[in-house]
């Protein structure tokens, strides 16, 4: 029984979408899961023979309970547990599909007057209908590529996004992040799927999207058979934040620490030594703050670093994310790798060139796969607090508010003062709150001391 | 994992690979009394590449022993000699004529130990030049170490910098087993400063010459000095890459490669041997056996063609690895 | 074969006059001298790269032993060979044109100064593996042998050579199968920079060699004609089935060993010592003495030769280089290549 949520202990097998004796392969389904939430696709992490079925559909388990057993590919089974040949079904086999199963054949775009049950009774199931339209798939991928042999220009070829080609590390990338490969379209060499890719195009979970790869696969197909329903990049970009977003919420156990901090000092030393500086090379309250944050968290490695594997792993340095919100509506947090190294003036100029960068679409890859703590700053957007979702799979993010002038008390003596709003997401998981709440002391201390940064 | 070695208080010297070298077996000469010098040329000639300069005059013919063509018995003899209580540094002009000697190497210095199930040790380092680059044509061109590091019994060091240089010899000749130690012609004269009192250098791990985090350009030798410009052309083209020198050919530090592999996903391999049957290629395979679901993209190597080394100058520069190869090879891995 | 009938084409072969002998004699050695110093030049302008040994000094081995060879006998060489390249009839253009790594040179550009081959002449290589070559003399003689064919094989080493096991494996192989090899050691007194005192126990190269059942002479080896004289007695005892010969040419160079020599291992004054018996010296002066040249000749010659090495240097200079595409060429045979 797979884990489908941080918060998920047990599941009930309601559905068994394929046979023993069946050979899957890796990203077939192979069960529907009920869970608190909903009812969800599993698939096989494996190419082989299902074997054995250890539990009965309508079975309610613990999350880490085998459902069945796979065989590689190959191997010889035990005789008795290799079914007897199916025998198909020639009389009316076509009776005895489920209504919610010839809706997903029609999404799928396949007859379901012509598929061949294997279930009880000969009747139609819904790993019946997939393979057929497997088949479907397959067959015409070979009639382009016969066009394509008979018009042999480069154009003639279609660039198919083949799920074959994914790298080895974007494949355990997609595992990590719950991303699904077939909706990705490969921007590497020959249509390949990479971490970037992975990375910029994660998606909601399966069921949701269940007929994206189909949608897919039949434009690349037979292009002129589908209207064309390519995602706008702003939908993309969209619906990356939206699985992440929701992945981070599922999964994540937030807690929260707030608290407001006297930027006095930082001010008045922000003022002065930028008087001594060249316009271009002036400080802003963000750099400043990004400066003792990842001074803070180097004291505090515990909020540094990544939720993985149901354990938490440290970063290898501090590499904080600064969420930038682009043109199109969409958030991306590229790292300043090694931030806590950084000189001010260095981090100012960081700063501003990736700001510059990722407004301009032009963040290098590494600036996007490795950030182990995220800052977001939305002082700008004249809010006083930010109380942000994390990015996963990090495990803490600082909320920064707008610097606003406060009556506050100093030694019993009340005055305006800058402040800010300092608000810790913390991974329940990794961490409690006493964490968080040393962090923002720590935090706060430095800030008092911005000549020290 | 630390690369550099901070300029120490007493100061620094300007030097240069070569002296680096003679520095180091004038130092063990001076250290330990076991320690000799033998190879053609290395006395009154002053060393083919002038390392041994001067050292005749300073330590006189018995332990600066010049010997006649004959690599094969003065090599033979540095062995007798390491198993019969001395620390002879051989020095063969180059790995050309190494394969005069092969036999000694390969059927006596790697075996001893393991045929006479380790009573017989031997404590020996032969140092020798490798590669091409100089125009010196097919039959004194070749990279021939990663042959040398294939074989079970051997220690292989090649050293690109000049701390190591300056530090690998000693440790080599405190090594039990036989040590080869194989220097790329063109660094002889590379010049830079070092610290006065540089030091000894392990020879057991790799190090990183660069750190980035977009792709790890894999090198050593002769070949450093070209990826570290073509990791600098990559910087300005905003593709951070990390440089790992491999400093020991054998046993190779897998710990290093793998781990910078861990942190860039993407593998470019410089290696001037032939790219057939080469280290690249163990190297190749090791990474895709420990580092598969790390990889991002598939590996590349940078190797020499597969030619016999030509004289002129455009071809053997085309046959050779060049930075610009190197670059092109990393903008592929990285897309 | 044009290359043959130039080689039939000697003096020595039709041996007119005396004079006019020892005029190609001495034109050979000119030849070789002026061409080495235009190398050492175009060196030093960074024409030629690598290592280049010039066997300044050594000319009248080269020219003396080639006076003897017929186009069915075979040449392997050393890495010190323009001169024995030159005087067995390889044009000097495209001996200029190899140095200068170019496409119209003898090997393409790909051999350089250490690797002249002519197949057409049964030159087969310079070899920069000191010994390297004697392995393969004597198996060119073993074919000769036995295929019946009458050539011998002229195999050219160092002193350096003889202190190899290749050498001592070579002279006892040669020996015993009774090989048709001219084994001649151009004994110059120092292996690179080490003298044969200090490499050879027994220094009498000759009598070594004997030890294996050679033939063996020391010949004066400034003396060309002394040369040429032991050449054609060893060269007939090896035609007419007398076994290998072995001849030590005593000689000595004037130069470095390569151009990065700094020559801290001999004196100036042994070289200055030895530079009093230049061959080329040597053989002029005797001329003179029998009234068979005179200097305005003798300039004239000179003026010759060096308009034809001008030429030469010319041409190669002008010459294409190999297209890069071409690189990976001549690595295994195309089609039948013509072996057969």
């Amino acid at each position: 029984m797979p884990s489908l949520g941080a918060d998920m202990d047990f599941g009930t097998l309601s559905e068994w979408l394929v046979h023993e004796g069946d050979t899957v392969h890796r990203g077939d389904p192979m069960a529907v899961i009920d869970t608190e939430k909903s009812a969800i696709e599993v698939e096989s992490f494996d190419d082989g023979v299902v074997e054995t079925f250890l539990v009965e559909p309508g079975t309610r388990v613990p999350v880490g309970t085998p459902l069945a057993t796979l065989a590689p590919l190959g191997a010889t089974a035990p005789a008795q547990r290799v079914p007897a040949p199916r025998v198909p079904e020639p009389a009316s086999p076509k009776a005895g599909a489920a209504p919610p199963l010839r809706h997903h054949a029609a999404e799928l775009g396949v007859d379901i007057t012509e598929v061949t049950g294997t279930g009880p009774h000969g009747g139609v199931t819904r790993a019946d209908v997939d393979r057929a339209a497997a088949a479907m798939r397959e067959e015409a991928t070979r009639a382009s590529a016969a066009v394509a042999l008979e018009t042999p220009t480069p154009e003639a070829v279609p660039a198919a996004p083949s799920t074959a080609r994914v790298s080895p590390y974007a494949r355990r990338l997609a595992k990590e992040l719950g991303v699904d490969l077939a909706v990705i379209t490969g921007t590497g060499p020959g249509g390949s799927v990479r971490a970037d890719d992975v990375a910029a195009a994660s998606q909601p979970p399966a069921t949701e999207t269940a007929e994206t790869p189909v949608l897919e696969a039949e434009q690349a197909a037979a292009p002129a058979a589908a209207p064309p329903a390519t995602a706008t990049p702003e939908r993309t970009a969209r619906a990356t934040i939206a699985a992440l977003m929701s992945r981070a919420k599922r999964e994540i156990p937030h807690y929260y620490v707030a608290t407001t901090v006297d930027l006095a000092a930082t001010t008045e030393w922000l003022r002065r030594t930028n008087k001594e500086r060249p316009v271009s090379e002036r400080l802003v309250p963000a750099a400043v703050i990004l400066k003792a944050t990842a001074l803070t968290a180097r004291e505090h490695p515990e909020l540094n670093g990544f939720w993985v594997d149901d354990r938490f792993v440290p970063g290898d340095d501090v590499h904080l994310g600064v969420a930038v919100s682009v043109r199109g509506g969409a958030l991306v947090a590229p790292a300043i790798h090694h931030t806590a190294d950084l000189d001010l003036t260095e981090l100012m100029a960081t700063l501003r060139d990736l700001v510059k960068r990722a407004r301009a679409g032009r963040l290098r890859r590494a600036e996007m796969a490795d950030p182990t703590l995220t800052v977001t700053d939305l002082g700008d957007q004249g809010v006083e607090e930010v109380i942000g979702v994390i990015y996963p799979p990090q495990v803490a993010l600082l909320g920064v508010g707008r610097v606003v002038e406060r009556p506050w008390a100093v030694e019993r003596m009340v005055g305006v003062r800058p402040t800010v709003r300092l608000t810790l997401s913390g991974d329940h998981r990794a961490t409690d709150g006493a964490t968080g709440a040393r962090f923002l002391n720590t935090l706060e201390r430095l800030l008092q001391h911005p000549e020290e940064l | 994992m630390t690369t550099t070695t901070t300029p120490a208080a007493v100061g620094t010297i300007q030097t240069t690979y070569r002296e680096a070298l003679r520095e180091a077996i004038r130092e063990a000469l001076r250290e330990d009394e076991r320690v000799f010098l033998m190879g053609e040329d290395v006395g009154r000639y002053g060393g083919c590449f002038a390392v041994s300069l001067g050292l005749l005059a300073e330590f006189g013919p018995e332990r600066i022993r010049d010997t006649p063509l004959s690599e094969s018995a003065f090599v033979g003899a540095g062995i007798g000699a390491a198993i019969a209580g001395m620390r002879p540094i051989v020095e063969i002009m180059t790995v050309n004529f190494s394969l005069l000697a092969l036999d000694q190497i390969l059927n006596n210095a790697a075996t001893l130990l393991h045929m006479s199930g380790g009573q017989v040790h031997v404590p020996l380092v032969i140092r020798m030049t490798t590669g091409a680059g100089r125009q010196l044509a097919a039959q004194h061109s070749h990279s021939l170490e990663g042959w040398y590091a294939h074989i079970p019994g051997l220690k292989i060091v090649a050293p690109g910098t000049l701390e190591d240089a300056r530090g690998m010899l000693w440790t080599a000749l405190e090594d039990p087993d036989p040590v080869l130690v194989f220097e790329h012609s063109s660094l002889y004269n590379m010049s830079g400063t070092l610290p006065a009192d540089a030091g000894h250098r392990d020879i057991q791990r790799a190090a990183v010459r660069r750190s980035g985090s977009d792709v790890t350009l894999v090198s050593y030798g002769g070949s450093l000095p070209k990826t570290l410009q073509a990791a600098e052309s990559l910087a300005a083209d905003g593709i951070d890459a990390e440089v790992v020198d491999l400093r020991v050919l054998r046993p190779l530090d897998d710990e290093t490669i793998m781990g910078s592999v861990r942190r860039t996903h993407r593998l470019v391999i410089v290696d001037e041997g032939w790219r057939t049957g080469s280290l690249s290629a163990e190297i190749s395979a090791r990474v895709t056996e420990q580092c598969f679901f790390e990889l991002d993209s598939p590996i590349e190597r940078v190797c020499s063609e597969e030619v016999p080394i030509p004289y002129s100058k455009h071809l053997e520069q085309a046959a050779l690895p060049q930075p610009e190869k190197i670059v092109a090879a990393a903008r592929r891995v990285v897309g | 074969m044009s290359k043959r009938q130039a080689i039939a084409a000697r003096p020595s072969a039709a041996a007119p006059t005396r004079a006019a002998h020892r005029l190609g004699l001495l034109r050979e050695m000119t030849t070789i001298r002026l061409f080495e110093e235009r190398c050492i030049e175009l060196y030093s302008a960074e024409k030629i790269r690598g290592f280049l040994h010039v066997a300044i000094g050594e000319e009248a081995v080269a020219a003396g032993v080639m006076q003897n060879l017929l186009p069915e006998d075979a040449v392997v060489s050393t890495y010190r060979e323009h001169g024995h390249a030159i005087a067995r009839g390889m044009p000097k253009d495209v001996v200029m044109a190899e140095m200068l790594g170019r496409l119209t040179g003898c090997s393409r550009g790909r051999g350089g100064s250490m690797h002249l081959f002519d197949a057409g002449l049964r030159f087969y290589g310079g070899n920069a593996i000191v010994g390297g070559g004697l392995p393969l003399a004597i198996g060119v003689a073993l074919a000769d042998k036995m295929t019946g064919r009458r050539g011998v094989t002229a195999c050219f080493f160092g002193d350096g050579a003889f202190a190899e096991g290749e050498f001592h494996e070579c002279a006892n192989l040669a020996a015993l199968w009774r090989l048709p090899v001219l084994f001649v050691c151009e004994n110059n007194l120092y292996a690179m920079g080490t003298a044969l005192a200090r490499t050879h126990a027994q220094t009498d190269l000759a009598l070594r060699a004997a030890s294996y059942g050679l033939a063996s002479w020391p010949v004066d080896g400034m003396d060309v004609l002394a040369v040429e004289e032991a050449t054609g007695r060893a060269l007939d005892r090896v035609r007419n089935g007398g076994g290998p010969c072995f001849l030590e040419m005593r000689t000595y160079r004037f130069r470095a060993h390569s151009m990065f020599d700094p020559e801290l291992y001999r004196d100036k004054a042994e070289v200055a010592e030895w530079r009093k018996r230049d061959p080329i010296e040597l053989l002029a002066t005797r001329m003179k003495q029998d009234d068979e040249l005179t200097d305005s000749d003798r300039e004239a010659m000179r003026a010759q030769v060096e308009a034809e090495i001008d030429q030469a240097a010319q041409a190669a200079e002008g010459a294409p280089l190999e297209p890069v595409e071409e690189l990976t060429r001549f690595v295994y045979t195309e089609g039948t290549g013509g072996v057969r």
